[in-house]
């Protein structure tokens, strides 16, 4: 801890603004049980569950984002602070279902058939529900099958498919080609990412976009819910 | 030919080549996407023996076991986790005997790649589960007759105490040698610099450490140059992808040439490593090159990053590295420590 840490700060004694951003700096800092309070202390004060989410605790999650991508953060820490966004997260998700709030958008997520990597993988899935994602994390080692039977019970707005070792990787384009037989291809929008890729073998399987990191992938899934809520209603 | 201890045969030669990619030549031989390259030692055993005379014909001074996911952390993906000991002491044997086959001194280390887990306390794995389970492999490669333990593409410094202690444990004589995968904004994944790894090395006293795996040559080196200036007395290890992968009709391929692959090799000693040789997507015929290139070779100047870049190609990662390579974050420096620059801290203690 550094110099100008400042011991046993009351977050009660902030007012509502003060708060809200010393909540997005503890989550950087992955302090799980000061945002879990910060949030509570919100809540009393009669802040509304989405006003929190966007107003507190996502701009910290963007600058976890933001470090993770350029090189400023790693592994190690942006994993403590989804954690403790993920605390967060439980605590409004009642909440946030209770007052109807849109939802941002569903993925459902996986390592791919042969494939035990769940690093980066969870990396994602934590970012994306960071960034109010509703997230099906289907763990590692999924085949096509099960991709489709989570895709058809869910009904994702995104699928994201993870592989660390270039003897997994072709595995992401069977899925693909599953999905074509199955006609959902373009119901859905399929990132991938992990070690191993790039925006070339994306293309060349059939993806809709290669996301280097979990940033990546959050700021990705964004744009594509934003053209997704702009097309026509079929 | 009798086989003779790394630290001998390197104080005769003063550098070594080690071997080529695995995975990528055991595809060529239709290993399947998924299927645990281990199990080979096993079912397909004169596959692992023409990986391994492929290499030493090329030039190989060491090679590497078939056995980089032997740990019953990977193994149990497929159910084998109970077979850590007889694939892995196999795999050791079937090294053994190729090297003894060959005309001159070829070593054989005994592959250790990671868990695949994370280690307490960012993750779940306690230290002691993990000394345990690299413990039990590696007592496997030292029966089955390694001549050093080279624990690879390591991502997590947890995880490297981990192994190095289940090294000593298990197999105390036997020299060790550590490489990181550098991948992420010239660092590991798990944010351990090149310059880290050397002061570990040095803590917990390496025959030789490096980087391997990582988006190719140039990265690569670029972690090279680090390393050896942070310590340059050590035994360095190179061992880069063939550059990047593509994907080709269905088929996996890497940027990196032939050509590219002796030019990596020259400036990998200009940097100063001792240990050279490839990762991913390097074939028999890569490794040969590189055996031309290092042959009778006198190490020129120590090339510098833009040199690198000149003449294997542009970095893949966006870094810290000193170099005129995209953009740099405020106070990103090498030298802070924390590495987060100029975000506003106030961080509370309990």
């Amino acid at each position: 801890m550094s110099d100008d840490t400042q011991d046993d700060l009351d977050l009660r004694s902030l007012n509502d603004e003060e708060l809200a951003e010393q909540i997005g700096d503890d989550l950087y800092d992955g302090l799980k049980d000061e945002v879990v309070e910060g949030v509570g202390i919100l809540l009393e004060r009669g802040w509304d569950p989405n006003r929190i989410l966007n107003d507190a605790l996502m701009p910290g999650m963007d600058i976890v984002g933001d470090d993770f991508r350029d090189g400023i953060l790693f592994v190690p820490e942006v994993l403590l602070a989804a954690n403790a966004m993920k605390a967060a997260m439980e605590v409004l998700r009642p909440l946030l279902v209770e007052t109807g709030a849109p939802k941002i958008g569903k993925m459902v997520i996986g390592t791919v058939k042969g494939d035990i990597h769940d690093i980066g993988k969870n990396l994602v899935a934590m970012m994306m529900e960071g960034a109010g994602f509703e997230v099906v994390n289907l763990g590692i080692n999924v085949d096509a099958d099960q991709f489709l039977a989570a895709i058809d019970e869910h009904q994702p707005d995104i699928l994201g498919m993870s592989a660390l070792l270039t003897t997994t990787m072709p595995y992401m384009k069977t899925v693909i080609e599953a999905l074509d037989r199955k006609g959902v291809r373009d119901d859905i929008v399929v990132l991938v990412g992990g070690a191993p890729l790039n925006a070339d073998f994306a293309k060349a399987i059939g993806a809709d976009a290669y996301c280097k990191d979990a940033a990546v992938a959050v700021e990705t899934a964004r744009e594509f819910m934003k053209r997704r809520h702009n097309m026509p209603a079929s | 030919m009798s086989r003779i201890p790394l630290a001998d045969l390197m104080e005769e030669r003063g550098w070594l080549l080690a071997d080529g990619a695995t995975g990528t030549n055991l595809f060529m031989k239709g290993l399947e996407s998924g299927y645990p390259p281990e199990l080979w030692n096993d079912e397909k055993p004169d596959v692992i023996r023409w990986l391994h005379q492929g290499f030493v014909d090329a030039g190989s001074d060491i090679i590497l076991t078939n056995t980089f996911g032997g740990n019953r952390f990977r193994l149990k993906l497929h159910e084998a986790h109970a077979r850590v000991r007889e694939l892995n002491e196999k795999a050791a044997k079937i090294a053994g005997e190729i090297a003894e086959k060959a005309d001159r001194p070829v070593v054989v280390a005994g592959s250790v790649g990671p868990t695949g887990e994370i280690f307490q306390p960012a993750g779940t794995l306690a230290m002691e589960e993990g000394v345990e389970g690299f413990a039990e492999q590696i007592a496997a490669l030292a029966e089955g007759g390694v001549d050093v333990i080279w624990i690879e593409t390591m991502s997590a410094r947890e995880e490297v105490e981990a192994a190095v202690r289940a090294a000593r444990q298990a197999a105390p004589d036997l020299p060790v040698v550590v490489t990181m995968s550098f991948d992420t904004a010239g660092r590991t994944m798990m944010g351990i610099r090149p310059a880290d790894l050397a002061a570990l090395a040095g803590e917990l006293d390496l025959y030789a450490f490096g980087a391997n795996c990582g988006t190719g040559a140039p990265d690569l080196l670029a972690s090279v140059l680090e390393m050896t200036e942070a310590a340059p007395d050590a035994i360095v290890v190179a061992k880069a992808n063939a550059g990047v992968p593509e994907f080709v009709d269905g088929d996996i391929v890497y940027s990196g040439t032939v050509e590219l692959a002796g030019a990596y090799a020259r400036m990998a000693r200009d940097a100063g490593a001792r240990i050279i040789g490839g990762c991913c997507g390097n074939t028999f015929e890569h490794v040969a090159a590189m055996h031309r290139a290092l042959q009778g070779y006198e190490p020129g100047q120590r090339p510098t990053l833009e040199q690198v870049v000149e003449k294997l190609g542009p970095l893949q990662q966006e870094t810290g590295h000193k170099c005129a390579h995209g953009h740099h974050h405020g106070g990103n420096g090498d030298d802070d420590g924390s590495g987060r620059g100029g975000r506003r801290r106030r961080r509370r203690r309990r």
